[in-house]
């Protein structure tokens, strides 16, 4: 377990409740309450769409191919089947998967659902027809074709052998849509709902709620347990506290700040239950190496040997989103960096004093004593702005000064795209945890689109090929080290800061969830049942 | 009269020293709005020798601590002295209340007398431009301007400034408007005077009351604008020491858990504007003889 | 009046283009578009191929003359188009929200004319007494404290006092109910998001109050009915107050067109989807369609309201002709 050190998924009772939640039998019925903390999502078109709003909104209405284990989703590679029969081996090296799908599903309309729908909805994730987009379409780069050779039977060609692919493949957002419907207008399911899933579309009123009821005919056996669901959008905090305090609310899906659970397990005693666990979510602090000084790797050097990570890490935890040290892999993976491996890089080192001395002196060396930057930010409280805060004040602790500048969503990325900035707050969260795609972040934007550092570095693409084509386990994970400690050691690409911490907080009477590390999973509601 | 010629420098001091005692004993609501608003000047003035402690270092050694002796008013989630960052916050909150007021106010009294002074097509013109400006929601425009400039004070400042100048633009005009035709200004055109002079002279002087009035009320909704900005995310940025953001900060996050840090910055704000708003009253009935007392 | 009343309308036409104007402007002066705030929200990579299917939908592809005269043709034959961030008209977004904002709006006015006109008249009356020195440091508190702290205050009292009285925490629903559905339901939703805005508007209400009855009782004929020897009360309600309520009126009327800023927060912080949150939501999404007719349907009303103000004051007050 050494390699897992920060790996975490406790379930906390408040207070002394030694209840044995696993073992009582679910109870039947009820209307479940929750709060998706965002305002309305554009459309509710889960392949379209790239929003957690969007999937929080709309999980419980659709089926999957697979997904991530429901009663395991801590798992990074536990991956169960929803519409298919049994996990498939693959064949051809590695390149074929070929699924068989239940033939006991109906969409919500009473017609039965076949392997043609699920073959074609991938087939719009995958390769989307022209004029009709699909958001994930550059996760499935390893897919080349989906094929639906009966009616029964799905296959996924792949372009290469990749362990890459079953996570992809376990997208939440891959609803599988109706053959006839997509065929005859894609874009009807961003205004409409109709798939198989445990809840029938009931309502939604625009920007407030949407509501679904028990699907009867679920092929789950018992499930769901709930009666129906309404889910309301509440995008302000405060609300969101004050909702679950008065039960007007059982949960939300997201993740709550340290504040928020002390307030409620403080005045709700046993009757919330907290669930927390690590999250694949990380603000990165990036420079941009287009802009002056920040293209001298001592000046980047010197801003990362500044931050004092392990100090940061427990005290931050207790104000915001955040708890774990970590590299560029989500700390509950097997590749990720143990604490030993991460001290030997000079961001994560634990004599500060000494550090900060080799900071100001790198400063003076490449020219920038007194270096004063504006730091980009995006307008999101936790953990952004509390990330911000915190290295703004370690940096002024070697003489740098730095101000901060947040920007709405739009903006934000404008700024980004177009280098416009010194150093950026940036994030990295993707949907399920995929460590060799999710560390891809740190590689040039010639490869990678969404890499904001303004920098070429073929060492650093050489390093991530051999790693991504490794197949033995021992050996891919030194070549994670070493990528690693080239792009935030040798080259101070970016900047780590604490990993984020997903702290559920629920009225205790909702039973059957379990925390994953990421929120955009384990939502479709099937397996939550209310204890009244 | 030969006390005055010898004296007259005391007589001065002393009849200033009358009206202010007259102010007093007839306004003491504006006098406690005075008091307060002078609280505040000399805390932003002096923040960096009387605030105890560094207001943007933190300590993660006392975090979210009451308050105690140590820290009078407590700290906030990052271990910063609240005190001092309210002390710090004086400086912001004040930076922005006068510089958007006096902008503002300062533009709208140009427009105002020009306007009402050239009338005419000029009039019309600027008129429609300050409906314009009148009629587009406020909040809306703020928003706008801080996503297309970014945070950051100045930006804030301008955000806040550009609503204030047709409101104020309208009042002056309005009076500007009653002393126009007066035969004096009719006087001082036949004379020939230049446009500049007359307007600086005489046009000016007569609306300088109401302007004084409204400056003050300018600077108290600068700061409540402020805040307003802070809860929608886009006020002036951590870690300036400002108090409509410590109060976005407390009051979302620790109202109940950890209330000082909320109650204090929110009692900031509201005291400062509560103090601009009684001054700016008492200012209104000391000047306009049709308020005073019976 | 006829006249007076088409002169205005005319006037109106060029505020309402320039408003067209700015708004157009000010939104296309916002960095990045809707189609990056789309696809960009989760922090993972937007896709190319995602990205120009959004452009194309949007109509970003569009000229800025050609987006400007739409909009404005739109606007003249009533055709507010789609709004970009949803996909539906945007007469059906409004119309969504518009109702329980409407509501607000009205009880908060209620609630101010209640508050402000009977205490603005005492304090005028009882000039510089302690009654008038407590009740206008109530109002001007009203004014002074920021609004989104009055509001989370008042939820955060109502949940105390309710467990206090009953044992366990209370707050109205989060999720609205309309009038016609569940009056009870949706008044415990309404009454406080309407109190805090009608408190606000109650202190600058009852400071005009205040300062308009001082005025008109310092007027001759009131002196004159005074020294007739007619009853206090009698020259209070029948003269005075019916004079000085020509400002007070004006300024209901005005604070009501204002009152959507009110909203913007206030909305906020009560969960309510009104037009206030819609409001910052489509500047934030950067939906420009949804933005301009929202502008434009201010804007309209803050004209409107305006005019209808300006000949109610004429048609009370024989003084002032229509110009």
């Amino acid at each position: 377990m050494k390699i897992r050190n920060g790996w975490r998924a406790t379930l906390v009772i408040a207070l002394l409740a030694t209840t044995p939640a696993l073992a009582q039998t679910p109870k039947k019925g009820g209307t479940f309450t929750y709060m998706i903390p965002a305002d309305a999502p554009p459309s509710l078109d889960g392949h379209k769409e790239n929003t957690f709003a969007t999937l929080q909104a709309t999980a419980p209405f659709y089926s999957t191919l697979i997904a991530v284990n429901p009663d395991n989703p801590s798992s990074t590679t536990d991956f169960v089947c929803d519409l298919c029969t049994e996990m498939p081996k693959p064949t051809d090296d590695g390149k074929t998967y070929t699924f068989k799908i239940r033939k006991d599903v109906k969409f919500h309309d009473g017609t039965p659902l076949s392997a043609a729908d699920v073959a074609l909805s991938w087939q719009y994730i995958v390769h989307p027809p022209k004029g009709v987009s699909s958001a994930r379409e550059s996760y499935m780069v390893m897919v080349d074709t989906v094929e639906n050779p009966d009616p029964e039977t799905v296959v996924f060609k792949l372009k290469f052998a990749t362990s890459a692919f079953l996570p992809a493949l376990a997208d939440p957002y891959a609803y599988i849509y109706k053959k006839e419907t997509l065929e005859k207008d894609p874009s009807w399911f961003e205004k409409n709902v109709m798939g198989s899933g445990p809840f029938k579309f009931s309502a939604y009123e625009i920007g407030q709620s949407i509501k679904g009821t028990r699907n009867p005919d679920y092929y789950h056996a018992g499930q769901p347990y709930l009666d129906g669901f309404v889910a309301i959008f509440a995008a302000k905090q405060s609300v969101r506290v004050d909702a679950i305090r008065a039960d007007r609310a059982v949960t939300e899906f997201r993740g709550m700040p340290p504040s928020a659970r002390d307030e409620l397990v403080k005045e709700l005693g046993d009757k919330v239950t907290v669930q927390t666990s690590d999250w694949n979510c990380v603000n990165l602090l990036t420079p941009n190496q287009k802009k002056k000084p920040f293209d001298d790797v001592k000046v980047r050097r010197a801003l990362a040997l500044a931050i004092d990570q392990w100090k940061g890490a427990p005290a931050l935890s207790k104000i915001a989103t955040v708890h774990t040290v970590g590299g560029l892999v989500f700390p509950g993976s097997p590749l990720a960096a143990t604490k030993d491996e991460l001290i030997k890089m000079s961001a994560f080192s634990t004599d500060m004093d000494k550090a900060r001395a080799e900071a100001k002196k790198l400063l003076k060396e490449a020219g920038a004593e007194n270096l004063k930057f504006e730091l980009m930010n995006r307008n999101v409280d936790q953990p952004y702005k509390f990330i911000a805060t915190w290295a703004i004040d370690e940096w002024s602790k070697i003489g740098v000064k730095a101000t901060q500048k947040v920007l709405p969503t739009g903006p934000f990325y404008e700024a980004l795209r177009s280098g416009s900035f010194e150093v950026a707050v940036e994030f990295n969260c993707q949907n399920l945890v995929n460590p060799l795609l999710d560390v891809a972040k740190v590689l040039p934007r010639s490869v990678y689109p969404e890499n904001y550092g303004g920098y070429e570095d073929p060492k650093l693409i050489e390093l991530y090929n051999t790693m991504l084509t490794e197949t033995d386990a021992t050996k891919q994970r030194e070549k994670m080290r070493a990528f690693e400690t080239y792009a935030l050691d040798t080259q101070v690409d970016t900047i780590m800061t604490p990993w984020w911490e997903r702290i559920i907080v629920a009225r205790s009477y909702m039973k059957g969830w379990k925390i994953s590390p990421s929120h955009y999973i384990n939502l479709n509601l099937a397996n939550i049942w209310l204890d009244k | 009269m030969t006390v005055a010629a010898d004296h007259p420098i005391t007589l001065r001091r002393r009849r200033w020293l009358d009206a202010a005692l007259t102010f007093v004993r007839r306004q003491p609501l504006g006098t406690v709005g005075l008091v307060v608003v002078i609280v505040a000047a000399l805390a932003g003035l002096s923040a960096e020798w009387i605030a105890p402690y560094n207001p943007t270092s933190n300590d993660f050694a006392v975090m979210t601590e009451p308050p105690s002796a140590a820290h009078w008013l407590g700290t906030d989630q990052f271990g910063r002295d609240l005190l001092s960052r309210i002390i710090y916050g004086a400086r912001t909150a004040l930076i922005i209340g006068f510089v958007s007021a006096f902008v503002g106010g300062f533009a709208g009294l140009v427009l105002g007398v020009g306007s009402a002074y050239f009338g005419g097509l000029i009039d019309l013109a600027l008129q429609r431009v300050m409906d314009i400006l009148m009629a587009f929601p406020l909040i809306i425009m703020a928003l706008a301007v801080v996503a297309i400039f970014g945070t950051g004070v100045q930006n804030v400042i301008i955000a806040i400034t550009v609503p204030l100048i047709p409101r104020c633009a309208r009042v002056v005009r309005a009076s500007a408007l009653s002393i126009r035709e007066v035969p004096y200004i009719d006087a001082a055109r036949t004379c020939g005077f230049g446009h500049v002079r007359i307007i600086l002279r005489h046009m000016v002087p007569n609306v300088v009351a109401p302007f004084l009035i409204m400056l003050t009320a300018f600077v108290g909704q600068a700061i409540l604008a402020e805040a307003s900005l802070s809860y929608l995310g886009l006020g002036v940025q951590e870690p300036v020491p400002a108090w409509g953001l410590m109060l976005q900060g407390g009051a979302e996050e620790y109202a109940s858990t950890a209330p000082w840090i909320a109650i204090f910055p929110g009692l900031a704000i509201a005291l400062t504007v509560f103090g601009f708003s009684l001054f700016g009253d008492a200012l209104r009935d000391a000047i306009d003889p049709k308020l005073r007392e019976r | 009046m006829y006249r007076y009343i088409l002169n205005r309308l005319l006037l109106s036409i060029p505020t309402l283009i320039g408003a067209a104007a700015l708004v157009f402007i000010l939104m296309r002066l916002i960095p990045g578009d809707i189609c990056m705030v789309r696809l960009g929200g989760s922090g993972g990579s937007i896709s190319a191929s995602a990205l120009a299917v959004c452009h194309a939908q949007v109509g970003a592809d569009r000229s800025m003359p050609l987006q400007f005269l739409d909009f404005i043709g739109g606007f003249a034959t009533g055709n507010f188009g789609i709004s970009m961030w949803s996909g539906k008209p945007v007469v059906l977004e409004i119309a969504t929200r518009l109702p329980v904002s409407l509501e607000i709006a009205i009880l908060a006015t209620v609630v101010a004319v209640l508050i402000a006109i009977p205490l603005g008249t005492i304090s005028a009356l009882k000039q510089n007494s302690w009654l008038d020195h407590i009740v206008r440091t109530v109002a001007i508190a009203g004014i002074a404290t920021p609004s989104f702290w009055l509001g989370i205050l008042s939820i955060l009292v109502v949940l105390d006092v309710s467990r206090w009285l009953f044992g366990s925490p209370w707050m109205p629903s989060i999720d609205y109910v309309p009038l016609w559905v569940d009056p009870l339901q949706n008044l415990s939703i309404v009454i406080l998001p309407a109190l805090t805005i009608g408190y606000r508007y109650s202190a600058v209400t009852m400071r005009m109050t205040r300062s308009a009855m001082l005025e008109v009782l310092r007027e001759d004929y009131i002196r004159t009915a005074r020294a007739k020897g007619l009853l206090e009360q009698l020259v209070v309600n029948r003269h005075a107050l019916k004079n000085a309520m020509l400002p007070v009126v004006t300024l209901i009327g005005i604070e009501f067109a204002f009152l959507i800023g009110g909203l913007v927060v206030t909305e906020q912080v009560f969960n309510l989807n009104g037009i206030g949150r819609l409001f910052v939501q489509a500047v934030q999404n950067q939906d420009y369609t949804l933005t301009q007719a929202l502008v434009m349907l201010t804007v309209a009303v803050f004209v409107v309201t305006n005019l209808v103000v300006d000949v109610l004051y004429a048609w009370l007050d024989p003084r002032i002709r229509f110009g």
